[in-house]
């Protein structure tokens, strides 16, 4: 079973990501390397020792609807007090309002240890920490005062109700609509579906936050607003009052994270209170919504990107302990009696090298760009947007690149395990359903591959992008200097697969200045899964270099680059060839 | 009542033990450490009863390297309050710590000490009984449950037949048994909390103990293997194996 690698991520966080270096000079607070360490320490125990023993029955069982109501698997409801009561859920939040701001590389790595326990858990704080991000910075002091504190400590949950039928990557397609009333509430009706933890049993209130139109709203994006919306109004003096008019009427059959409850929510359908519509309050100024969503999307993003990583560690995890127990042949390196545990054979551990690597990539990836949103909240206002662009350059790579990674992983995972790891039974295919989500939802990986050419390439005139290889390229200055044999060939290979990466990102902006935006969008995933390689492959060189006299990791890296980052000469040929062969052929598609 | 409970840091139970190549001991060198479990539940069972009123204070006490602060600093953020570091890097017999314990208990005259009944490192099972004797207090050993009534503590122990009632005078020394609770996690504001608990750093020299060691380690080698197993073709075989061979009718 799952066991926090606490050592692996404190590693990542420290020494790859930066946060070392941010203590050491002063924008990390309090935060000490210790108390790192403590905290990441009891985190790990936690997710290891009660929420990953969850994980199959919270699949087993899924969450059930009946007369409206949504019933959790058995322990859930437990099993989230007590994380609750543990202030987990409390980590980020602002310390006016009980949170212990602490920064996001540590919530990061906490949402790591979370969703390896069981996706479908962590996915519950996950939403809620999206809202109380929308209330920090939007909501105002009269709706804080009534909400917040409760958002923080978890002890109320948020959603967030975005998805309708017609409007799913397209915003601007959402009918939901508000009516202003005289008391300065508005009336909410309208359908909302794949709302996570929409309803559920495990709080005696949920927050809702909805986005919808005013009656006088402009089209389009532009005429978005968004509104929180309690599940029960509250009284004045803080208790729970009438039940507003909103409520689930159905829940989704999955792939996966079964327990996680995916709900279709209706509001305003008259069902409770005197008059039909769900009283819900504006959140930020009218028609800026869309900005309201905007201000925690990176943030939300990346912890998706997180959940790859989480997942991609679980699975390696059970492949590996797999492997060392099960016995199949004979290997020539396998010198014991009978047949040789798995293991031995290289090909299985070409596949649990892969998985590994792969992971470790990924979590390099995310952990640095939660270092960048911390570092982005510190400095001088020319520090902060070097930071904040840094965060937004990296946020679509570690999302779509971690939840590939995740989904990949995953499966490689069932592959070790044989024809035991196609059994639901053995726990390995759990994993290849619950990650195969985190590609689509919170922007499809496609979308964040256009977001990546489109709107983050172009960033401070490409300066950003440029800034971002030149780390990288003393990264690998460090490692040409460091002559240590145990990384093989991995100098030359990482050397050229940041030449490729730097060429197609070249190769990409022409066109997008030449204004050939069909090159562009067909170059956009495989330039976005060339950049994650690489920066992966040369992060690993990174977590290698920052711990000396281990050989291992090294030895990971050069494993990861002699058979993986040489791939990346081919991406570059896809990014810079791939659209005239769509042209071509896509003519075939269309009815 | 002030509560006094040693702590010891070792290999986590979690993680797979190795011999060292040399056979002179187990490896440790990048090894998970953590606090000793059933200290774990010696801290809690503090915890416990100061949450019910009987204790007012609980301070923990380690003996060994600097790195124990951190096994120090995981009992304050279950909910201890002050703690002790005895600064030592080498080996130390439980005779040793058993000595600086009683120095550590006169300058601190806790009503009870609660220690594990043995670290899962050595086993040894013997600090907190040699502790008792040096002070001449009373002690309860293997305790899976203790109910304080002023100068007397009951102590159910858990003993190879069976549970064994005992009352005990006050002072006294009790060592915990694993069915006595199920340790509490740390919470994340208590782990903050812990960093601005008092931390006191000690030298054995405070104590005037000679730590050096009376034992010699001749050798540490792994346990052998399980044996393969033989199917038994009847009851009357298996009997007749079981008192011939394995000698246990």
């Amino acid at each position: 079973m799952y066991r926090a690698p606490v050592d692996e991520i404190a590693h990542a966080i420290k020494h790859v990501a930066g946060l070392s270096n941010a203590i050491d000079n002063g924008h990390a607070g309090e935060l000490s390397e210790d108390l790192v360490d403590a905290i990441l320490e009891e985190a790990g125990k936690f997710a290891s020792d009660e929420i990953a023993p969850m994980l199959m029955v919270g699949d087993q069982h899924g969450s059930t609807l009946k007369d409206g109501s949504v019933t959790t698997p058995p322990g859930w409801k437990e099993l989230y007090r007590n994380w609750i009561d543990g202030g987990w859920n409390a980590l980020s939040g602002p310390e006016e309002f009980g949170g212990q701001n602490l920064p996001s590389t540590l919530a990061m790595a906490a949402t790591e240890m979370w969703n390896a326990g069981s996706m479908a858990f962590g996915l519950c704080p996950m939403l809620t920490m999206g809202a109380i991000e929308a209330f920090e910075a939007h909501a105002s002091d009269e709706l804080k005062a009534i909400y917040f504190e409760k958002l923080v400590s978890g002890e109320w949950t948020g959603s967030m109700n975005l998805t309708e039928p017609q409007a799913g990557s397209d915003l601007a397609a959402l009918k939901s609509r508000a009516e202003p009333q005289d008391d300065g509430s508005y009336r909410i009706f309208g359908q909302k579906i794949y709302i996570t933890y929409g309803e559920h049993d495990m709080t005696d209130n949920i927050v809702h936050l909805v986005l919808a139109r005013l009656p006088d709203a402009p089209a389009g994006t532009r005429g978005i607003s968004l509104f929180a919306v309690p599940k029960f109004l509250v009284n004045e003096d803080g208790s729970l009052g009438e039940r507003n008019d909103v409520f689930c009427s159905g829940l989704e059959h999955k792939l996966g994270v079964h327990a996680s409850p995916t709900c279709t929510m209706i509001y305003g359908d008259g069902k409770f209170g005197d008059k039909p519509g769900a009283i819900g309050w504006l959140i930020g100024e009218e028609n800026r919504g869309l900005n309201c969503m905007f201000t925690m999307m990176n943030n939300a993003r990346l912890a998706v990107g997180v959940q790859g990583v989480a997942i991609a560690e679980a699975a390696t995890q059970k492949a590996i302990a797999f492997a060392n127990e099960r016995k199949q042949g004979k290997s020539p390196s396998w010198d014991g009696e009978g047949m040789a545990p798995i293991v031995y054979h290289p090909d299985i551990q070409r596949n649990l090298l892969t998985m590994k690597a792969l992971t470790q990539a990924a979590r390099a990836i995310c952990y640095s760009c939660a270092h960048a949103i911390d570092m982005s909240k510190t400095g001088s206002d020319e520090d902060r947007k070097f930071w904040s662009e840094r965060a937004s350059l990296l946020t679509p790579v570690a999302k779509a690149y971690s939840t590939d990674i995740g989904s990949d992983v995953a499966s490689i995972g069932v592959q070790v395990h044989g024809g035991m790891g196609f059994i639901e039974e053995t726990g390995a295919a759990i994993f290849m359903r619950d990650a195969r989500i985190a590609q689509i939802y919170e922007g499809t990986n496609g979308i964040q591959a256009i977001d990546l050419v489109q709107r983050k390439l172009p960033m401070s005139d490409g300066q950003c992008v440029a800034a971002y290889f030149d780390e990288l390229d003393s990264i690998l200055e460090q490692l040409r200097t460091s002559n240590e044999p145990a990384f093989g060939n991995s100098t030359a290979i990482l050397s050229d697969g940041l030449k490729a990466l730097k060429s197609a990102t070249d190769w990409l902006t022409e066109k997008s200045k030449a204004g050939e935006t069909q090159h562009v969008l067909a170059a956009a995933t495989p330039y976005q899964t060339l950049f994650g390689l690489v920066s992966g492959g040369i992060y690993l060189a990174k977590s290698a270099l920052a711990s000396s006299g281990a050989k291992d990791r090294a030895a990971l890296c050069r494993f990861f680059a002699e058979n993986h980052v040489n791939g990346a000469v081919a991406l570059q040929n896809r990014v810079e060839q791939g659209a005239d062969s769509f042209e071509s052929a896509a003519a075939s598609l269309v009815d | 009542m002030k509560v006094l409970v040693p702590v010891k840091r070792v290999v986590d139970y979690n993680v797979k033990i190795r011999v060292k190549s040399d056979d002179s001991g187990v490896e440790l060198a990048n090894v998970k450490m953590s606090m000793n479990p059933f200290d774990e539940i010696s801290v809690e069972q503090a915890i416990r009863m100061k949450e019910a009123g009987q204790v007012e204070e609980i301070v923990v006490v380690s003996v060994g390297p600097q790195q124990s602060q951190e096994t120090l600093r995981t009992a304050l953020a279950m909910g201890a309050d002050r703690a002790i570091l005895v600064k030592h890097d080498d080996v130390v017999e439980p005779l040793a710590v058993a000595k600086i314990l009683k120095g550590v208990v006169e300058e601190e005259n806790p009503g009870l000490v609660i220690l594990g009944k043995q670290a899962i490192d050595d086993d040894s099972n013997q600090t907190g009984q040699m502790l008792a004797a040096l002070l001449g207090w009373s002690q309860g050993t293997f305790a899976s449950e203790i109910e304080i009534s002023g100068d007397t503590a009951k102590v159910k122990r858990e003993v190879d037949g069976g549970l064994q009632n005992i009352e005990i005078k006050m002072p006294a020394i009790i060592t915990t048994d694993l069915r006595l609770n199920e340790p509490r996690y740390a919470s994340l504001p208590n782990i903050m909390k812990a960093k601005k608990k008092p931390l006191d750093e000690k030298s054995v020299g405070d104590y005037g103990v000679d730590t050096a060691p009376r034992l010699t380690v001749v050798k540490t080698e792994e346990p052998e293997g399980r044996k393969a197993g033989v199917i038994v073709g009847s009851v009357e075989e298996l009997v007749s194996k079981l008192k011939n061979e394995a000698g246990v009718l």
